[in-house]
């Protein structure tokens, strides 16, 4: 990949990235930070082959660390992304009715 | 190493390839659907679906080894993040957010620091990325941890002292020094990296020791596009296509909230990060005239289930009582009784934009009954009663009035032009940012002292009694 490619793709991801959370209403703030904390989560594979890899213990100790973290991230990102979104119902799409209870 | 393009990534697999682009599309299309109430359940499944593709097809990289430590350290990272994750209750969710957020800048900094201890990412330019992104994923990582300590209450003080700023400017300058003498491959001894490291994760600790709990949701917001961007430049590194895409995508995202949350505190992001909330404002805390006067909970009741219009504004008093399933049970019954209900959110009410909506969403209200600040400002003045849980700063009428007051400018929720205010609060205590709320002490205002969910339930029974 030539640096300028790689200047173009970092441009027009940035350009997506800030149009995608534009039209955001404040009520998916935080499952939207959340869900955006999962998809960097993505650093998984990264650390996969950095670890893939590692030679000395030094390189393999600092990937096994950088993995671990990484499983984190992407798995606690998505369950409690998935937690909160899971509550989100309109009153119209089958919600309990008030007076249910 | 000569060059990470050959030794260590050789030849590019064509299903790999395009499995992180089909990867890539999948993290956008989710994140665009979960910006849509209607279709954000989906979008998480999407961006996952796209998260076990890439997992899954890198094993099959070429060249790697160490598969058994892989697998262990995904197992084990997982199943840690996932019973966690679980079990959290949903008041709980910002420093989850924050921790694991900082999972994913110790990862992209464990990434750097091991090509960098191999000896050098390739050439200048990868050095630079390489040694950037280490430096932004370290202090994303230690940062996101003390956030983590102070929101869920290991970390109870606000360190601050005299020349904290120029402490912060000094680690910057002597992480930035290392990250200088590596970059261009002056010096590329482990001492170096080690140095630089330990100067990043320093500075992301002394960094967020002073910044108060109030400002916590814009950090969580800056660290999470930090490691966003931080991925991104490991991408680069790596040559992973899908890295690049996904972290830049959420650095840029992240970066955008951010300024949207520090927008409507009024604050700058410079301001957050390097000046302590009330270091702004000099002056005594506001002059408020007037008493506070209490009320009995029945009285609130009988006005309540006689009104005709309500609106709710939560704040975070209601997530600390875990109140906000009694609080839809007693807006059931106003419903019931025609009552018409709605509740106003603040942008930053709570630790988090749309804190309130996550818990609001948990006790079952649908969110239709539940309006942003723009939308419902109007509304106020045909209101009989806005009922305050817990929020403070955020209904504080001096942010329109008074210009010596820090929070002067920050767009407040109008509540104070309700016919009647019934604000429920423990005790008379000003709000996080230490100050007085006007709001509390005019005459159509009356206290109702009490834990948020016990006040609840004594509402629901002044309700019911009211038959």
């Amino acid at each position: 990949m030539t640096g300028i490619v790689a200047l173009y793709i970092f441009m027009l991801a940035a350009f997506t990235g800030y149009e995608v959370i534009a039209r955001v209403p404040v009520i998916l703030h935080t499952p939207l930070m959340s869900g955006s904390n999962f998809v960097h989560g993505i650093v998984l594979v990264g650390a996969m082959v950095a670890l893939g890899n590692a030679h000395t213990p030094l390189e393999k100790t600092i990937g096994f660390i950088g993995v671990l973290l990484a499983a984190g991230n992407a798995m606690g990102g998505y369950v409690v992304t998935e937690r909160m979104l899971e509550m989100f119902k309109s009153s119209r799409a089958g919600g309990k009715r008030p007076g249910a209870r | 190493m000569p060059g990470a393009g050959t030794s260590v990534f050789p030849g590019t697999d064509t299903l790999i390839q395009a499995s992180y682009f089909v990867t890539a599309v999948l993290f956008i299309l989710g994140l665009k659907r979960m910006s849509s109430p209607v279709t954000a359940r989906s979008g998480i499944l999407w961006a996952g679906a796209g998260m076990l593709v890439a997992t899954l097809v890198t094993f099959a990289y070429p060249g790697m080894s160490n598969y058994p430590l892989i697998g262990a350290a995904i197992v084990l990272g997982g199943a840690l993040a996932w019973w966690t994750g679980k079990r959290v209750a949903m008041t709980n969710m910002p420093q989850m957010i924050a921790l694991y957020n900082g999972m994913g800048g110790g990862a992209a900094a464990a990434i750097a620091a091991v090509e960098l201890y191999r000896g050098g990412a390739g050439g200048y330019g990868e050095a630079t990325l390489a040694v950037v992104g280490g430096l932004i994923g370290a202090v994303s990582f230690s940062g996101s941890a003390v956030a983590f300590g102070k929101l869920q209450g290991l970390i109870k003080r606000s360190f601050r002292f005299r020349g904290q700023q120029a402490l912060n400017l000094l680690l910057l300058a002597a992480a930035l020094l290392h990250a200088a003498l590596l970059a261009g491959h002056f010096n590329d001894s482990p001492r170096v990296v080690t140095g630089l490291f330990a100067f990043a994760l320093i500075l992301g600790v002394s960094m967020t020791l002073p910044i108060g709990g109030a400002d916590m949701p814009v950090v969580i917001s800056l660290y999470n596009a930090l490691t966003g961007l931080a991925v991104g430049l490991d991408g680069f590194v790596m040559h992973n296509a899908a890295m690049i895409v996904a972290g830049t995508v959420v650095g840029a995202a992240g970066t955008l909230l951010t300024q949207l949350m520090a927008k409507a505190m009024n604050r700058s992001i410079a301001n957050v990060l390097f000046s302590g909330f009330g270091d702004t404002g000099t002056g005594p805390a506001g002059t408020v005239t007037g008493s506070l006067k209490p009320i009995e909970a029945s009285d609130v009741g009988v006005m309540l289930a006689f009104a005709q219009k309500v609106i709710i504004v939560p704040g975070y008093g209601m997530a600390v009582a875990q109140a906000q399933h009694k609080i839809w049970e007693l807006c059931q019954l106003l419903i019931d009784r025609g009552v018409t209900v709605r509740f106003a959110i603040h942008p930053v009410a709570g630790r988090m934009p749309g804190h309130m909506n996550v818990l609001l969403a948990e006790a079952g209200v649908p969110y239709d009954l539940i309006a942003d600040l723009e939308e419902i400002n109007a509304e106020f003045e045909t209101t009989d009663v806005a009922l305050i849980i817990g929020a403070n700063d955020v209904v504080n009428p001096v942010a329109r009035t008074d210009k010596s007051s820090p929070i002067y400018g920050m767009p407040i929720l109008n509540a104070d032009r309700a016919k009647n205010v019934i604000v429920i609060k423990r005790g008379q205590g000003a709000g996080f940012s230490g100050i007085e709320n006007a709001l509390f002490y005019l005459d159509n205002t009356r206290m109702l002292y009490g834990d948020a969910r016990k006040a609840g339930a004594e509402l629901i029974q002044a309700v019911k009694a009211v038959g």
